[in-house]
């Protein structure tokens, strides 16, 4: 095995883990959504390398562009950057380190308790996984995942203008006008 | 490259995200991590599918990408009209229907 896909694995397994890792603990939600589009960039670099282009484009494309467009859009439109400190459930968040911890422990226990040995990865040849070859597969073999998830997007995006949709006219501009003069319930 | 690295790496992709919902009060960040997950779990697809030679895992990986634009755009409306209500997104005061 070459050592030189093993370094640019392991630069690029540090850039996924550093960003995951910054995404968890920023304050800012802006800063923690910019780190996510870095892990979902270097995420695509390793499909690259796991030679799977067609998957790595889309995932570049899709979530690294338009979802996390939509991600900054919806928090600067809220503007929910940061949250007040003060915290209304205590010792939830040791309960989830521990949970999270936990989870850790059994996928190394599944590590160490495995009945055969790590293998290693077949070395991928050119054209495996051409464009033109998911393609045919989407069309022939998964047509009818195919066409419902096109009919999933059209509720989701249905759905969606549904639930942001404003229920009453307002006269002024939108929706921080109406969030202003909005009764306050609590 | 041995499989079991792309494994681990996924992994602790996943337990970052389980972090993420469980321990964040901003519920963007929360439908981030989730987005996390879900991107961990493509991994585990993609690296089975170059290891077994198989197309498979990677067609459902474009599923998975298609489900989660779905879940993000229903999800984010869902953000913006508790906003509306609540004027406030978060999620520990989201507890209006406990018993």
């Amino acid at each position: 095995m070459a050592l030189g896909t093993l370094i640019i694995f392991a630069v690029l397994g540090l850039v996924v883990a550093g960003s995951a890792i910054g995404m968890l603990v920023s304050r800012n939600a802006i800063y923690a959504a910019l780190f996510l589009v870095l892990n979902f960039i270097a995420v695509g670099v390793l499909y690259l390398i796991l030679g799977a282009p067609f998957i790595s484009f889309a995932q570049v494309a899709i979530y690294a562009g338009s979802i996390m467009v939509l991600f900054v859009f919806v928090i600067m439109l809220l503007g929910a950057e940061q949250l007040p400190v003060q915290e209304p459930l205590r010792g939830q968040r040791w309960i989830g380190l521990l949970a999270g911890v936990l989870f850790l422990l059994e996928a190394g226990a599944f590590f160490y308790l495995r009945t055969s040995a790590p293998q290693w990865a077949a070395e991928i040849g050119f054209g495996f996984e051409s464009p033109v070859v998911v393609g045919r597969m989407l069309i022939e073999k998964y047509l009818l995942p195919f066409e419902i998830t096109g009919f999933l997007l059209l509720i989701a995006v249905v759905g969606a203008i549904f639930l942001a949709r404003l229920d009453t006219p307002v006269r002024g501009k939108g929706l921080g006008r109406h969030a202003q003069t909005g009764e306050r319930k609590e | 490259m041995p499989l079991m690295y792309y494994l681990g790496l996924s992994a602790f992709m996943f337990t970052i995200g389980i972090l993420g919902v469980l321990l964040r009060r901003n519920p963007l960040v929360v439908f981030m991590a989730l987005e996390l997950m879900f991107n961990a779990a493509n991994l585990a697809f993609v690296a089975f599918a170059a290891f077994h030679k198989v197309l498979d895992g990677e067609i459902f990986v474009f599923f998975v990408i298609t489900t989660a634009a779905a879940e993000v755009a229903i999800g984010l409306a869902l953000i913006i009209a508790i906003f509306r209500t609540k004027h406030s997104v978060d999620i520990d005061q989201m507890s209006e229907l406990k018993g």
